[in-house]
């Protein structure tokens, strides 16, 4: 810490002010933890901004770590082009949407992308049931029985399945995110 | 992870619920061509948040986007000064949009080009105010570190704490402004004031004696004896209503009517609490205002809101999967069972509804009981009080003034146990067990509260010969009764905090020791580490409050005293947290959690308005000790002020409380509510109308398409 090279220039600061929901403490830290993922030698300003880091080192910091999305949540805000990589900005837009300034909209928006396992652009019953899956946790004792798991896949689509064709898309999903009432508070990743 | 550009959705296994026909490849084609679907993967990228002013811009900016040239015809409509942030894109590609708005804005007028650049640099200079005020937040990281290692719910808990406090504060800083600084400048000269006492001719001398008692050598227990109940000493000082028996400050200028100021901060102070709390159940509830119990225990709730992202411990982590597993199971269980009730006989239903009622006798006969015990000891303890309780031992003198306060203690410590074992047998679902296991204890805490207070008032206006008639009150026994009252509430807070910090001494920090030490005796295992009990330690602090709130009215420095109780015990249960307990096994959500304190914080205010109202309106008030010696009734000052007003606005006054305004008032209040009523009751069924009409179309949809499809299938094989 204290090095003059890991600084965001003012002008950088401002305009991440303005692209992202992050305050400017918020942004600093966030340099600084990605910062410390980098190599040693690439831990300048420039390179910084430049490098990607790699999914596997990403998931080493601890607010992912017990996340049971992680690997999801990488693959979505990643722009490069097999999706296994972050770059700065790519990092930045992860904690943006997951602060507490977001609004429900993007949040909304970022975790039906989240939850969409196959990436076709709807949630249909293989996603809801790795999306169980992930809740209930890792190994075999704790999974639902089959029964179990289709009598809950049932119910969640006709929770959530307005035009009853088996699958929810965005707009469906955003409509039952609007009246959860859980959802914005446990929607967060605080650095 | 196929491709994005890809449709692959249709499991081809999937059971439709309407017919069970494969779709072919065709049909994919066709379902790709659709308006909808074209508009949908343009929207993936460039979506909006439903805002009012722009519609959808459309530039197709990332590298998912080749779909169709549909996409490629950009639609720059009008950009309304939008924060860019509110667009689902990422940083690359919101830096293009806000330079096309840049690019843009020369095509405005020149007010627009004003307007939108100050709303934005007011947005900007609201923003660094948050981020100011933010540093400025009580205990943010202890509330932070909470939240990663025990989840939101009890987080959501802290924070309710550290709002008490800072409501204590703001009620202590109107105390201290309207009553106590007035007094303080005067008693050590800092202004050039003096106290105004207006003899009253019309009360009776024999109203006004108030005994002093010898204050002579003071024996250490003694000592310790009033420190704790109030008593002696303590009794002078400005902690009790006593102390300010004064008429008025005379400044320079002006005279500082003290006896209005001292009413006017009462009902300033409960109002403001009253208003705060419903602002801040109101901030809560921001999407819809009505919410139905099944929302929270709706499955979509807890499958797409049920993982506590800033969970950050690894251990945690496994129970709120374990949890979350064990919730799933008992829903779906529970689902299984209600199918089953709704098949009940109507015999076994009979037998459960008289089941239910005896159960709830038996729940009222607890509650008058304990309601009989709190009269008892109370009359007992006051009539022992003024007995020569010098001559007594130190601990059984203790024990007796402390009578009510143990009493109270115990009921609230064994009537959850009772309740908890009853309920099991009213056969309700589990979600509801909780709720209504919460509504009786909370019921339960508040109430005894208010059985005290009658009974001190039943005894204060008793009295079985002439005694009442010279002052409305019974003057011998009670000379200032507004000083017991604030001395029953200061000992109630006193003992309640006591209580707090033994228990968790003795209690919790032993037990841990014991589970982590002899884990191999059955017993200790059995009964297990600790676990923070959410719904008990909030309803011990809404206790508090309600204390706090009844008693400031008679002993203003009551709020600072609640402020550093709240404070010792928020270090206390952090400590027993993060030291003694482990995170829950069973989940409580931090929405849930949020109306549910607030809901009870204001019945306790609520609770707390009643005596306040019925010693200000009813009870005469002391004519030995307190402002208020020269009125009747405490209330009696405001009509004597109103009257000192010019005539005119005396007339508006009178006016605006006489019946001839309050009763139309109070129907067209009634009338509006109906109204309201109506329009949510239509727009419901308009809800339902809509949603049917949807899952119509979209059966249209795909009835149109096989038709489509078989068709072109019939042409092709159709020799030509």
């Amino acid at each position: 810490m204290g090095s003059s090279t890991s600084h965001l220039s003012k002008e950088l600061l401002t305009e991440y002010q303005e692209l992202t929901f992050l305050t400017k403490q918020e942004i600093l830290l966030a340099h600084k933890r990605f910062s410390d993922l980098l190599p040693q030698e690439s831990r300048n300003m420039e390179d910084s901004l430049r490098v990607r880091v790699s999914t596997e080192q990403i998931l080493t910091l601890p607010e992912l770590k017990a996340n049971p999305f992680r690997e999801r949540i990488c693959r979505v805000f990643s722009t490069a082009p097999e999706r296994d990589s972050l770059s700065f900005e790519d990092f930045l837009d992860l904690f943006s949407v997951f602060s507490d300034a977001a609004t429900p909209e993007i949040k909304s928006h970022y975790a039906f992308r989240i939850f969409d396992f196959d990436d076709d652009g709807t949630l249909n019953k293989e996603d809801l049931k790795q999306l169980v899956n992930c809740l209930t946790g890792e190994g075999q004792d704790t999974q639902l029985s089959t029964t179990e798991m289709k009598q809950l896949i049932e119910n969640i689509l006709e929770e959530s399945d307005i035009d009853r064709d088996g699958t929810i898309n965005l707009s469906e999903f955003q409509h039952v995110i609007s009246r959860s009432p859980d959802f914005t508070s446990s929607f967060k990743i605080v650095l | 992870m196929s491709d994005t550009s890809s449709v692959s959705g249709w499991d081809s296994h999937r059971d439709d619920t309407s017919d069970s026909s494969v779709f072919t490849s065709m049909t994919m084609s066709f379902l790709q061509e659709l308006p909808s679907y074209r508009s949908l993967i343009r929207r993936r990228t460039t979506i909006l948040g439903r805002d009012k002013t722009g519609g959808t811009l459309l530039k197709p900016a990332s590298s998912e986007n080749r779909v169709s040239s549909e996409a490629g015809r950009s639609e720059k409509e009008h950009l309304g000064s939008q924060s860019i942030r509110k667009y689902a894109l990422n940083i690359s590609e919101k830096r293009r949009l806000r330079e096309i708005q840049e690019a843009q804005v020369k095509y405005l007028s020149e007010w627009d080009q004003w307007k939108q650049y100050s709303t934005k640099s007011w947005k900007r200079f609201i923003e660094e105010a948050k981020e100011l005020a933010s540093h400025l937040e009580l205990w943010k990281n202890d509330i932070r570190s909470i939240e990663g290692k025990f989840g939101t719910g009890i987080q959501s808990y802290f924070s309710f704490l550290r709002f008490l406090v800072i409501l204590n504060l703001v009620i202590f800083i109107i105390i201290f402004l309207f009553i106590l600084l007035p007094i303080i400048l005067t008693k050590y000269k800092i202004t050039d004031s003096t106290f105004l006492i207006v003899p009253s001719n019309e009360v009776d001398m024999r109203c006004k004696v108030y005994p002093m008692n010898s204050t002579g050598l003071i024996y250490f227990y003694t000592y310790m004896i009033d420190l704790l109940s109030g008593t002696g000493f303590l009794e002078w000082t400005s902690l009790f209503y006593g102390h300010y028996t004064v008429d008025g400050v005379k400044f320079k200028n002006f005279t500082y009517d003290l006896p209005l100021a001292y009413l006017l901060s009462t009902v300033a102070y409960l109002a403001l609490s009253l208003l705060w709390i419903v602002k801040r159940s109101v901030e809560g509830f921001k999407q819809n205002l009505v919410r139905s119990e099944e929302q929270y225990q709706s499955y979509c709730n807890k499958i797409f809101a049920g993982w506590d992202f800033c969970i950050t411990d690894e251990s945690t982590a496994k129970l709120k999967h374990s949890s979350i597993l064990y919730e799933l199971k008992t829903d779906l269980v529970e689902e299984r069972i209600r199918q089953k009730v709704a098949q009940r006989t109507p015999e076994e239903t009979l037998r459960i509804y008289s089941l239910r009622m005896l159960l709830n006798a038996i729940v009222i006969t607890v509650l008058a009981a304990c309601f009989y015990a709190i009269y008892e000891a109370t009359i007992f303890s006051q009539e022992h009080m003024k007995k020569e309780i010098n001559k007594m031992v130190f601990g059984e003198n203790l024990l007796i003034l402390y009578l009510p306060s143990i009493v109270i203690t115990l009921a609230n410590f064994i009537t959850p146990i009772i309740f908890s074992k009853i309920i099991r047998y009213e056969d309700y679902s589990p979600a509801f067990e909780i709720r209504l296991t919460l509504l009786r204890c909370v019921f339960m805490r508040l109430a005894t509260i208010c059985a005290l207070v009658f009974t001190l008032g039943s005894k204060i206006t008793f009295c079985d010969n002439e005694d009442c008639r010279v002052c409305g009150y019974n003057h011998k026994l009670y000379p200032c009764w507004e000083n017991q009252f604030g001395q029953e509430m200061y000992k109630l807070t006193i003992f309640d905090l006591i209580i707090n910090l033994a228990v968790t001494l003795f209690v919790e920090f032993p037990r841990k020791l014991l589970v982590t030490h002899c884990s191999s005796w059955k017993l200790i295992r059995y009964w297990g580490q600790q676990e923070f009990g959410i719904p008990d330690n909030v309803l011990g602090i809404v206790y508090a409050q309600t204390i706090c709130w009844i008693g400031s009215f008679f002993s203003p420095l009551l709020p600072a005293i609640a402020t550093v109780k709240f404070i010792i015990i928020f270090y206390v249960k952090e400590i027993s947290l993060m030291y003694t307990c482990r995170p829950s096994t069973r989940p409580f959500r931090a929405s849930n959690s949020n109306f549910f304190f607030l809901l009870v914080l204001l019945i306790g205010l609520t609770l707390a308005f009643i005596p306040l109202g019925i010693s200000m309106t009813h009870i005469p008030s002391s004519k030995a000790c307190g402002p208020f010696t020269n009125y009747n009734i405490s209330w009696d000052v405001v009509p004597k002020t109103v009257s000192t007003f010019p005539s005119a606005l005396q007339t508006l006054i009178h006016s605006i409380t006489s019946e001839a305004f309050a009763v139309p008032f109070f129907i067209v209040i009634c009338l509006i509510m109906f109204y309201f009523i109506a329009l949510a009751g239509a727009h419901k069924r308009v809800v339902i109308q809509l949603r049917e009409q949807l899952a119509m179309e979209s059966r249209d949809k795909h009835y149109l398409i096989r038709k489509l499809t078989a068709a072109q299938e019939e042409m092709r094989n159709r020799p030509s």
